[in-house]
């Protein structure tokens, strides 16, 4: 019996000691070599190992392939751009450990990455006690707004209110009964508080809700999807919205697929699914499904046609896809690199105040704007599933969305406002007219 | 000369065939050319405008157009094979073998295909259109598994336009099964109108009480509650009667949920039954052994895919051997290298196995990218079946019979095989294991081979239900330790006794307490169980554990 007690006590600090120590060895053998000094360093803080290797390996790709990009166009500020890539391996903690290395040591002007909120607020305190710059390309949970932090994934308002009007509206079904699923951490959390409030603002009754969370890795889902069709079948239509993170995913819809739930009868709306995880998934059953984002890498576009064609040359794959990350990740380099030009300098300060009101074009044929809020303008699009993996826009906006800090729909969050150019301030209470109100 | 009569006769037989052809081909084309007027034709054009709501109208329009090609058209577009030209004005459809017809003649395309050829799109609305007009279309199919889905997708859309259909396909039908979905689709019509007199309506539910399922109890919903008495009271009824059905297959299904629930757990635990319960070691790199597994079946996969297709069925019996020679391979190359090192000393093993699991676990991610990898379903092992009133799903089903056939197999060899007897007996006792000649280094690395090996081929099976990624095994670590700790270390029966309880104990606390609640009252039931008792349910008594 000693013996069995050991795996539980020592699995923790085991796991810490070693993943600092594969970080460790990882960033000795970091791409930094490269010691020019007429360089401007560009940070990259994505996982390369652990469980978000799976989506945050793509992301230090892309900013590779930007940089790679913007020096063949000569650089910015007439200088080289050099990246210095690190892997905060899953940790949060090393997530803060690693930003202070970036920003202290190696010296870089801005920072691409995060992916999971934890990793976010755990490196918030470094970049406001270092005055650094982060773009973070992941859509969230929103209620932050930070003078350091540039958010160029989507708000709540960008991606799940708008996906639940669609379900509402004649062409989505006419949905009247909600279940909203996710894996049980900060960002399905919120989102499903705010979906609850806005779907009862919309006169959905209590009843007709059904709130479930999984632990993270969930892979029995039977009993999860034989609940969905009992309660889907109460004579009303009803929908599945899902915040069910990457990998639980797989399962869920293998279970759906099997347990004969199509689209048709009960369509599940994803904030997390996209190109990446359904590149390892049968679609064929899951045809109709709705997955909804600000950017398909199906969308018709020349701009987009070109990105897809270099970034498959880049990576020496013509099957990679594409996704929405990736897109927020690349309007957020060409904002930072419009800014710097337009500043003249990367001194992160000018940076942070000429950033609000630059335009970047986005993947969709629109052009993004950065907003006072540091969140930006995007179209939101609902796509579905097709037979070969990819999705198809089913619906979109009449034009870009302006992202919103903080939601409308929550009621410590309506009354704040965030304003970084006039206001100064990040939650601005507009009933006490004070910086720093309340928030949630 | 008689050779040339013959010959001549056929060569006039030939010629009436040609003219007969010739006359049917004219005939058929006249026959179509006068359809061409119809409504059919006016509507296709609506499906070049790329719009939702155009397509709706033309499927609309065709659906009741009552033209012999619209029942083809719309399978054509619900099966995503109709496609248009905005540039030509064209619709065509693609046959199922990849040939165009032309949608207004139902003839073959001639000519080159249009380069702006794209497939009309579809949305969930429209899809449910398409499946009520294809439903009272197909109800005379000559395939009666097409004349039931039809008179299951009336069931659903309850449309009163397909009454006259309904009655004569009724009328028509020999096959029971189908028939009695026919009168269920006629009783969900009567049902769900208004003027439909209250004896019908009190008929109607008496059908579909005796269906009893879910879809049963969604249809009674929409009867008003202001309904005449008797349909009111026979509505009542027959609610608490489909209730107390589905409550009662509802425990049935739970068991089943918690048995499949358990093989899982059993699978993935049942090597480190081996290699923690019989040898003693730690070995937190067991999830990886599993992972490896699944890649063997990925690689597998993909070389059949790209290879042998025809072998697909075939891929999983392909891949089990394999994976258990990859697996146990890894295995014992991990016990001579690390492991013999660390023997008796299961902090240090811990610690190293632990890093182990991370290197496999890196190096996976090195060679096959970080992103999940499809590994596909043969046919045998997608889709369910209906069991009464529950849902049997073959996956699932499969992994319980190959559980079993595992397990059995494993116990076999541990019983009757010479290694199995050389592998109790270095377990039991090393020291007089090696005293009557066994080589107990030779054992050792054998036995943690094959604990491997059987986490291969459980990877193997759980790649067809689980993703394949590089965290896999991380997920079924803690998961397995637990299975083998309450089982009772050392005893493969403890192991299977353990991981049905737990599977079918967090498979009935689901439904009440939620996922992760659940979960966690699982975790605090073992805690107090092993303070109670800390060898598990089944320990080995005697002499034997102190080896």
């Amino acid at each position: 019996m000693n013996n069995s007690v050991h795996p539980a006590a020592s699995r923790p600090t085991a796991r810490k000691w070693l993943a600092a120590a594969a970080g460790l060895a990882m960033t000795a053998g970091a791409i930094s070599a490269a010691s020019a000094q007429d360089t401007i360093k560009v940070g990259v803080l994505h996982s390369l190992s652990g469980t978000m290797a799976i989506s945050e390996t793509t992301l230090k790709d892309t900013v590779l392939f930007m940089i790679d990009e913007q020096n063949k166009k000569g650089g910015v500020l007439g200088k080289k751009l050099e990246a210095v890539v690190v892997d905060p391996a899953s940790n949060w903690p090393l997530f803060a450990e690693k930003a202070r290395e970036l920003i202290a040591k190696d010296k870089v002007s801005v920072v691409f990455g995060c992916w999971t909120s934890v990793s976010r607020k755990s490196v918030l305190p470094v970049f406001k006690e270092l005055n650094s710059i982060l773009f973070y390309p992941v859509q969230y949970e929103g209620e932050e707004s930070e003078r350091n932090v540039f958010y160029t994934g989507a708000a709540p308002n960008q991606q799940a209110i708008p996906a639940v009007d669609y379900l509402m509206s004649k062409d989505g079904g006419d949905v009247k009964r909600w279940v909203l699923a996710g894996t049980d951490y900060v960002y399905p959390r919120t989102t499903n508080k705010i979906l609850e409030a806005y779907l009862k603002s919309k006169g959905v009754k209590d009843e007709d809700i059904m709130v479930n969370y999984t632990p993270f890795g969930h892979a029995d889902w039977q009993t999860i999807v034989s609940d969905i069709k009992k309660f889907g079948s109460a004579g009303k239509k009803t929908a599945v919205v899902s915040t069910i993170n990457g990998d639980a995913n797989v399962p869920f819809y293998k279970e759906l697929g099997n347990q004969g739930i199509k689209a048709t009868d009960i369509p599940v709306v994803a904030f997390s699914v996209g190109e990446e995880e359904l590149a390892g998934l049968d679609t064929k059953p899951l045809v109709g499904h709705l997955a909804a984002w600000n950017y398909f890498q199906s969308v018709k576009d020349p701009a987009n046609a070109k990105f897809i064609k270099d970034w498959q040359t880049f990576t020496k794959n013509p099957k990679r896809v594409t996704n929405d990350p990736m897109e927020a990740t690349v309007i957020g380099f060409n904002m930072w690199v419009k800014a710097v030009e337009k500043a003249g300098t990367v001194d992160a300060d000018k940076v942070i105040d000429t950033l609000p009101g630059i335009e970047a074009p986005n993947l969709t044929g629109g052009v993004s704007k950065m907003l006072p809020n540091h969140h930006i303008t995007k179209p939101v699009l609902v796509g579905e599933i097709r037979g070969d993996g990819q999705l198809d826009v089913v619906w979109q906006t009449k034009g870009l969305v302006p992202g919103d800090a903080w939601t409308d729909y929550l009621p410590g969050s309506k009354d704040l406002e965030a304003d970084w150019v006039t206001l100064k301030c990040g939650n601005y209470n507009t009933v006490t007219k004070k910086c720093g109100g309340s928030s949630s | 000369m008689p050779g040339v009569v013959i010959n001549m006769r056929g060569l006039f037989d030939r010629i009436r065939l040609l003219l007969l052809f010739a006359v049917l081909i004219v005939a058929g084309d006249a026959a179509t050319t006068s359809a061409l007027a119809g409504p059919y034709e006016d509507a296709l054009p609506g499906f070049t405008a790329d719009s939702f709501s155009d397509t709706a109208d033309s499927l609309d329009k065709i659906a009741g157009s009552g033209s012999d090609l619209a029942a083809p058209l719309l399978q054509a577009l619900r099966d995503q094979r109709l496609q248009f030209s905005t540039a030509e004005k064209k619709v065509l459809i693609k046959t199922a073998d990849g040939k165009l017809l032309d949608a207004a003649t139902g003839q073959p395309f001639a000519g080159s295909p249009p380069a702006d050829l794209s497939n009309v799109r579809l949305n969930n609305r429209l899809r449910n259109l398409l499946d009520a007009a294809l439903g009272s279309l197909t109800m005379m199919a000559a395939d009666p598994n097409k004349r039931y889905d039809a008179a299951q997708s009336v069931f659903k859309s309850r449309d009163a336009g397909a009454l006259p259909a309904l009655e004569k396909a009724l009328a028509a039908e020999q096959n029971a099964r189908v028939k009695a979905a026919l009168l269920q689709a006629r009783a969900a019509i009567t049902i769900a109108s208004a003027e439909a007199p209250a004896a019908d309506k009190v008929a109607a539910i008496a059908v579909i009480r005796d269906r009893g399922d879910q879809d049963a109890m969604a249809l009674l919903q929409i009867i008003p509650a202001d309904a005449p008495a008797e349909v009111a009271a026979a509505t009542a009824d027959a609610k608490a009667r489909i209730e107390r059905n589905l409550a009662l297959w509802g425990t049935v299904q739970n068991l089943w949920y918690g048995l499949s629930l358990g093989s899982v757990l059993l699978l993935a635990a049942i090597g480190l039954a081996i290699t923690f319960g019989v040898m003693g070691v730690i070995n937190m790199a067991h999830g990886e052994m599993v992972m490896l597994g699944a890649y063997t079946t990925f690689v597998v996969q993909e070389i059949i895919r790209t290879r042998y297709p025809g072998l697909f069925d075939y891929s999983l019996a392909i891949a089990l051997p394999l994976a258990f020679i990859v697996a146990g391979a890894v295995g014992i190359a991990i016990e001579r290298s690390v492991i013999r090192f660390l023997y008796g000393r299961p902090l240090e093993t811990l610690l190293a196995t632990w890093g182990i699991s991370l290197v496999l676990q890196q190096a996976v991610r090195a060679a096959f990218g970080p992103t999940n990898k499809e590994v596909g379903n043969p046919s045998w092992m997608s889709g369910a079946f209906d069991l009464g009133g529950i849902l049997i799903t073959y996956n699932r089903l499969w992994i319980i019979v190959f559980t079993g056939i595992v397990f059995v197999a494993l116990l076999g060899m541990l019983r009757f095989t010479r290694l199995g007897l050389e592998m109790r007996a270095v377990t039991q006792n090393r020291s007089m294991a090696a005293a009557v000649g066994i080589r107990t280094a030779r054992i050792d690395a054998l036995t943690f081979g094959l604990g491997s090996g059987i986490a291969g081929i459980a990877g193997v099976a759980l790649s067809q239900i689980d993703n394949v990624s590089p965290n896999l095994g991380q997920g079924y670590i803690i998961d397995s330790f637990m299975v083998v700790v309450f089982g009772g270390v050392g005893n493969l029966w403890g192991t299977l006794v353990g991981a049905l309880t737990l599977g079918i104990a967090n498979k009935f606390l689901e439904p009440f307490a939620g996922a992760v609640l659940g979960k966690i009252a699982v975790l605090v039931f073992i805690i107090l169980f092993i303070q109670k008792r800390p060898r598990g349910m089944f320990a080995l008594k005697g002499r034997a554990i102190e080896a």
